[in-house]
């Protein structure tokens, strides 16, 4: 299984790594061409802005809009989830819209305020997360299904191949929302 | 709920991973940054040139204009505080500011000791020139790394030159016994468990970008050829005469760093760079890098 890592900014690494340690194959994704194959693909950490200004000025957002709207399994981590988000309540931007769900940008606050915890996530149970200017998920589609809470609000949620989370599990050594995400994946 | 942890510190460098950190001295200026694609901005009140050109004692900004920054975008805002000053992080802790940039670009306040990072939530970042620089600043809890280079001039030829030393001495280590490994901490000046930490990983423990007299696209592509999570740009780009083209990329540079024919693309027709300064005209007591 070849699973691709959007890779213009942020932490592509941590994600490559914990595919590596499950046994897949993981590719950085840069350009058009570097999406062919892909059974799923994961939309890192980073600065949500910065990365998209980097893939539409690079021609990488429609070729990759096409892809996950195409049915590509897709599995946004906090700038990720921006990414993926069809409503951006605090920021008149709007990238993929792909999930409908409405997030708030830096809902935690600033660094100071960033924090790790675990999360309850449905089937798994305790997940360790880590947050950092984390966004948070305000509202929700019919078809959006929280798979994971924090202090009772939505932190991990899917919608058919799309997963999205507000925190980093990329950050911790647990595998098992990559896990999680590659059944996705296997499933297509 | 663990606020401030060492995780959750350097877990936040890591997202700036191929990003550009711009300085900024005013709103206008972060708005600019932020829509170049900026993963951060760093909010003074003078860019490193100035302070080189001007003189006198260079202190932390005034807190006013780093809440307008603070204010005007999205993405993180650092600031810098003063090598050893604790009251300065503190204040800059207070106002929420998201890194410290402990910078030897600013007068330093301390002659013996530069601040012990740990006693802080808010994560900093610290300048280093070598391993042993390097090593000294995690032992006091730095989560990021930046090389020093030599800030406001423009030339890229200290940012390469501390590089080149931190990649070079990272290859020497990793091939090191525990006996010579013990022999080159005392010789560096390097807390030997930090070494050690180096040699299994590989590489640095934490992000490491390069700062210094990064001035065009060329020279941002340069320093992540040779290893650089990303790059700070002080003056290169509020100092050029086109700087909203220039900042652009500087971004798409940083990315895009092994695709010569992009770079051409986006170094074409970017007007005047800042005016550079060969590093043999500044008398040595100006050079910033040995604060």
């Amino acid at each position: 299984m070849k699973i691709g890592v959007l890779a213009v900014q942020g932490a592509v690494r941590e994600h490559i790594l914990c595919l590596h340690r499950l046994g897949v194959e993981a590719v950085p994704v840069l350009r058009p061409a570097d999406l062919a194959g892909l059974q799923g693909i994961i939309l890192p950490g980073g600065e949500s802005t910065a990365q998209w200004r980097l893939l539409s000025r690079a021609g990488l957002a429609e070729p990759l809009a096409e892809a996950i709207k195409g049915g590509l399994p897709v599995f946004g981590t906090c700038a990720g989830l921006i990414l993926l988000a069809k409503r951006i309540t605090n920021w008149p931007e709007r990238y993929f819209g792909v999930l409908d769900v409405a997030v708030e940008r830096n809902a935690t606050g600033r660094q100071v305020d960033s924090f790790e915890a675990t999360v309850a996530v449905d089937g798994l149970g305790e997940v360790p997360a880590v947050f950092i200017r984390a966004p948070a998920i305000r509202e929700m589609g019919p078809g959006v299904e929280v798979l994971g809470r924090y202090a009772g609000e939505p932190v991990l949620v899917r919608q058919g191949a799309i997963l999205g989370a507000t925190f980093h599990p990329e950050l911790t050594e647990d595998l098992r929302l990559h896990e999680f995400f590659l059944n996705l994946c296997r499933k297509g | 709920m663990l606020k401030g942890t060492y995780r959750v510190k350097t877990g936040f460098a890591e997202m700036f991973k191929g990003g550009v950190i711009m300085d900024v001295t005013t709103p206008e200026q972060a708005q600019i940054a932020e829509e170049a694609g900026a993963v951060a901005v760093m909010a003074l009140e003078r860019v490193p040139a100035d302070i080189r050109a001007q003189g006198g004692v260079a202190r932390m900004a005034d807190p006013k204009k780093i809440k307008e920054i603070m204010n005007a975008v999205s993405i993180p805002v650092m600031a810098k505080c003063r090598i050893g000053h604790i009251a300065e992080a503190r204040i800059l802790e207070a106002l929420g500011v998201d890194f410290i940039d402990e910078s030897e670009v600013l007068t330093p306040a301390d002659p013996f000791h530069h601040i012990d990072k740990w006693q802080f939530k808010v994560p900093f970042v610290c300048g280093c020139r070598d391993l042993g620089e390097a090593c000294r600043r995690l032992a006091e809890g730095a989560a990021m790394l930046r090389t020093k280079g030599e800030a406001g001039t423009g030339n890229v030829v200290e940012a390469v030159r501390h590089m080149r030393i931190l990649n070079d001495q990272i290859r020497r280590l990793k091939e090191m016994s525990r006996a010579e490994l013990v022999t080159y901490a005392k010789e560096i000046g390097a807390p030997v468990e930090i070494l050690e930490m180096i040699q299994e990983l590989g590489r640095l423990p934490v992000v490491n970008f390069a700062a210094g007299g990064v001035a065009t696209p060329a020279d941002a592509a340069l320093m992540r050829m040779l290893g650089a999570d990303g790059v700070f740009v002080g003056s290169g780009i509020f100092k050029s005469e086109n700087p909203e083209k220039r900042a652009k990329a500087i971004v798409l540079a940083c990315t895009y760093y092994d695709d010569p024919e992009l770079l051409a693309k986006v170094s074409e027709d970017l007007g005047e760079a800042m005016p550079g300064i060969e590093i043999e005209k500044i008398p040595e007591h100006a050079l910033m890098q040995y604060r």
